[in-house]
Formats: structure tokens, C-alpha cells, sequence
């Protein structure tokens, strides 16, 4: 329960408001390991303590988090610097189901900041791990300049099929204008095969999920990372309670099936 | 004929129609190709007809004065432009340019318009598959305007006061 002091090592940020950290700790030993969809509750001094996703791959020892200017804590991790300190814990959480990704169709639905959380698995795959039997991502964002990590998306549409929408641009802008659930919709998509990771804002995974089991996706073959109020990150105080389930505890990826009754309930 | 009413049996607004329906839409449409930047549809100018789009991406826009042309959306591969043609006062309401080539079948709603009056059964069949296609493009439309990846919350009637 007592954060680690980390050093930020370098520091890009995405755009206004968004950055993306590498930190590592002061002791010797690098950083416990970590599986993408995991989280760590960073500590900003006098400030407070926040639930940040991994936002990329651990290979030297290091953390990868992409921090959003939302309050108070968030506005202070994000005024550090390289080299600045910060406390961590973690990592936390259940991540996404990676042994499940062999052999698959993997669809991987972004919206918003929830591509953080899934660039480690999109990594990994450009890696050559996990061996799916194709990839394709969805990313939606609000507009092109609020898109996370644009140079290594389109490096990553050399190799998958990624397709990009915003909600608004000028028609200068080479991907789609419109929202995620419709290049999704018109996706061909193997049912019995299919396997669907889902990050971004509650009413956005709402009306993908709506769009794939319309098109026939079994609900135990969709994941998504939930986000709840999280606090002590490891199951004891009930803020971030949900059903029986804890978010920081039992997800933040959950399978769909297994949520459903709860994912349906207002204001829950 | 044959080859734009095969065009149209592949496309899922067509499917499952009677191949006489089939014949009698493919008799009102013809291949055609725009040029990056040309526009296919003008606001306010007769909407006689709609657009299946085969190849290519085309912006829906509407004109801001002091501000120009503002893309509301693009159309791909596969996609319907065009249900002006089926409500009076048949004058499309929004500017469709062509992004890239665009290659596309053009269906002729004027003429098929006279064939949905003679013919109720084909009209509700096409009418219901346009309701379809406007109801998806309605709910597209809505979740773009709730601006879920906005960081403020969405303002409600009271916070807008």
C-alpha cells in the first residue's frame, strides 16, 4: 500500500492536456512486471492518487502512462516534468485475456483515451506475439489532433487494417469522418471466430456493443476495460464497487457475458 | 442492365429483392465516375437521384459562411447516398463532393419514384429499407453530437442555463 517513488524518464505530450510518461523507479530492480490492461495508482505530492492504464510495453524495467488533464490530481501528474518524481503502486487489475488472442479474428475498438489501454496489446502484436488469425482496429477519436500516438498508428496501418474516424475534421484528413459504429457496422466480421477488445467511453463501448451483437458476436467474446471511482486498488474500501464485482480488483477488463446485468443498469 | 442489376443483387440494400424489383431498379441506374473534388450532389438543386457507392469517399458537407465547406461525414465503399429523392420538396439538403475517384451506381429516384406510386408493394419494400438506412445514419448522427470523447461532461438543460 505504500507507493514507490518513480522518476519520470522522458515525457511527450500527445496534445493539449494529454501526455504520455515513462517512468522507472529510484531503487534498483526496475518495475514489477505488468500485462497490458493493468493499471497503476500514481501519486502526484500534495496533490493525490489516480488509476492510469498502462499505455504501453514494459521492456526495460519502465511504466508507460498516458495521463488526461480530468482534476485536480490528473492536472498535477500532468505539470511534472523528466525528472520529476511521483509515487506508484501497482500494477493492479486484471488485464485483457491475451491467451485467448491465438487463432482469433481480433477486433480492436478504440474511442477516445481508451486507445492507451489497448496500445500494449496492439504493440505486442506488431511484436509478433500472440498470433491471431487477423487483426483489425477501430479508432475513434474526436478529431485528428486528439488522436493518441498518430505516428505509430499509421505504422501500424502498414502492417493491420486500422481504420480511423473522427467525429470532426476538415475533408483534408485522409481516415473517416463519423463516429466508430459505423466503420464497425460494415466490418466483416467471423462470428464464430471473432474476438473483440473494447476501450473508451461508457456510451461509446454501449453502442459498439449494441452494433456487434447485432451483427451476431457472442457476448463471451467481447471484452471491455470498465472505469469506476478506484481508491485503494485492491478490493477493501468498495468505492469502485460494481454488481459483486470490484473494477480495480476483478477488471478493469471484464468479459462482456459476465457483466452484462450490470452494464445495462442506470447509473451503477 | 445486366451488369447494374448484378451490382445492386451484392448490395445489402437490395438483397432479397424479387428480380422483377431487381430488374426494374436496375433499369433506372447507370455507372458513373467523379473526379476528386467534383461535386455529386449541390443543396437546394433537384434530388432525382441517389448514389450507391462502389469505390471511393465522398464528404457531406454544408457551407458556413465565413467559414467555407464543414464535412458533417464521409461516405465509403458500399455506402447509400441520397434519400432526397423519396420526400417532397425533392432539393437535396446537404453538398456531396467526391473525396477521390469515385466510382458509383446512380439510381434514377425521379423515375423510380413513378414506379413506387403504380406500385404500392415495391414503394413500402423500399421505403422500409431507406427508413433503415435513415434511422442508422439518425443514431450515427446523435452519438456524434453527444461528443463522447469530449473531457467536459455533456451539458444537460439545467447546465446550459
Amino acid at each position: 500500500m505504500t507507493p514507490a517513488i518513480y522518476r519520470i524518464d522522458s515525457r511527450v505530450e500527445e496534445f493539449p492536456g494529454t501526455c504520455t510518461v515513462r517512468i522507472s523507479p529510484e531503487s534498483a530492480g526496475g518495475a514489477r512486471r505488468c500485462s497490458a490492461g493493468q493499471f497503476n495508482m500514481l501519486y502526484a505530492f500534495g496533490a493525490g492518487e489516480v488509476p492510469i492504464s498502462m499505455s504501453g510495453l514494459q521492456g526495460d524495467g519502465s511504466y508507460v502512462h498516458t495521463i488526461r488533464i480530468q482534476g485536480l490530481v490528473t492536472r498535477a501528474l500532468h505539470r511534472l516534468n523528466e525528472g520529476d518524481s511521483l509515487g506508484v503502486r501497482g500494477p493492479f487489475g486484471c488485464g485483457w485475456p491475451m491467451d485467448k488472442v491465438a487463432g482469433r479474428q481480433l477486433l480492436v475498438v478504440a474511442g477516445g483515451l481508451g486507445m492507451a489501454p489497448l496500445r500494449p496489446i496492439v504493440q505486442a502484436l506488431m511484436a509478433g506475439s500472440a498470433r491471431p488469425a487477423s487483426v483489425q482496429l477501430f479508432y475513434g477519436a474526436r478529431r485528428p489532433q486528439e488522436m493518441l500516438y498518430a505516428a505509430e498508428v499509421e505504422q501500424w496501418s502498414r502492417a493491420l487494417k486500422v481504420v480511423t474516424t473522427v467525429d470532426h475534421a476538415d475533408t483534408g484528413w485522409p481516415g473517416q469522418i463519423g463516429v466508430i459504429t459505423k466503420p464497425l457496422g460494415a466490418a466483416s466480421v467471423d462470428i464464430e471466430n471473432a474476438l473483440v477488445f473494447l476501450c473508451g467511453p461508457e456510451v461509446m463501448m454501449r453502442f459498439c456493443i449494441q452494433v456487434l451483437l447485432a451483427k451476431g458476436v457472442a457476448t463471451e467474446a467481447i471484452y471491455l476495460s470498465m472505469e469506476r471511482n478506484m481508491k485503494c486498488a485492491i478490493g477493501h474500501c468498495g468505492h469502485c464497487q460494481w454488481g459483486p464485482n470490484f473494477v480495480c480488483k476483478d477488471g478493469p477488463v471484464f468479459c462482456y457475458r459476465d457483466i452484462r446485468p450490470w452494464f445495462d443498469i442506470r447509473a451503477l | 442492365m445486366r451488369g447494374i442489376q448484378q451490382l445492386l443483387q451484392q448490395h445489402a440494400l437490395f438483397q432479397d429483392l424479387p428480380e422483377a424489383d431487381l430488374t426494374l431498379i436496375g433499369g433506372c441506374g447507370e455507372n458513373c465516375v467523379y473526379n476528386a473534388g467534383e461535386y455529386i450532389a449541390r443543396e437546394n438543386a433537384p434530388a432525382d437521384f441517389f448514389y450507391v457507392i462502389r469505390e471511393g469517399r465522398v464528404a457531406v458537407e454544408t457551407y458556413m459562411p465565413n467559414h467555407g465547406a464543414l464535412c458533417l461525414q464521409t461516405l465509403h465503399d458500399g455506402d447509400i447516398f441520397g434519400w432526397s429523392w423519396l420526400f417532397p420538396p425533392y432539393r437535396w439538403t446537404f453538398d456531396a463532393r467526391a473525396l477521390e475517384k469515385v466510382r458509383a451506381v446512380r439510381l434514377d429516384g425521379k423515375c423510380l419514384r413513378q414506379k413506387c406510386e403504380e406500385d404500392p408493394r415495391l414503394g413500402f419494400e423500399l421505403m422500409k429499407r431507406f427508413a433503415r438506412i435513415v434511422t442508422e445514419r439518425l443514431q450515427a448522427t446523435r452519438l456524434q453530437l453527444l461528443d463522447v470523447y469530449s473531457s467536459e461532461r455533456p451539458r444537460t438543460a439545467e447546465t446550459r442555463q
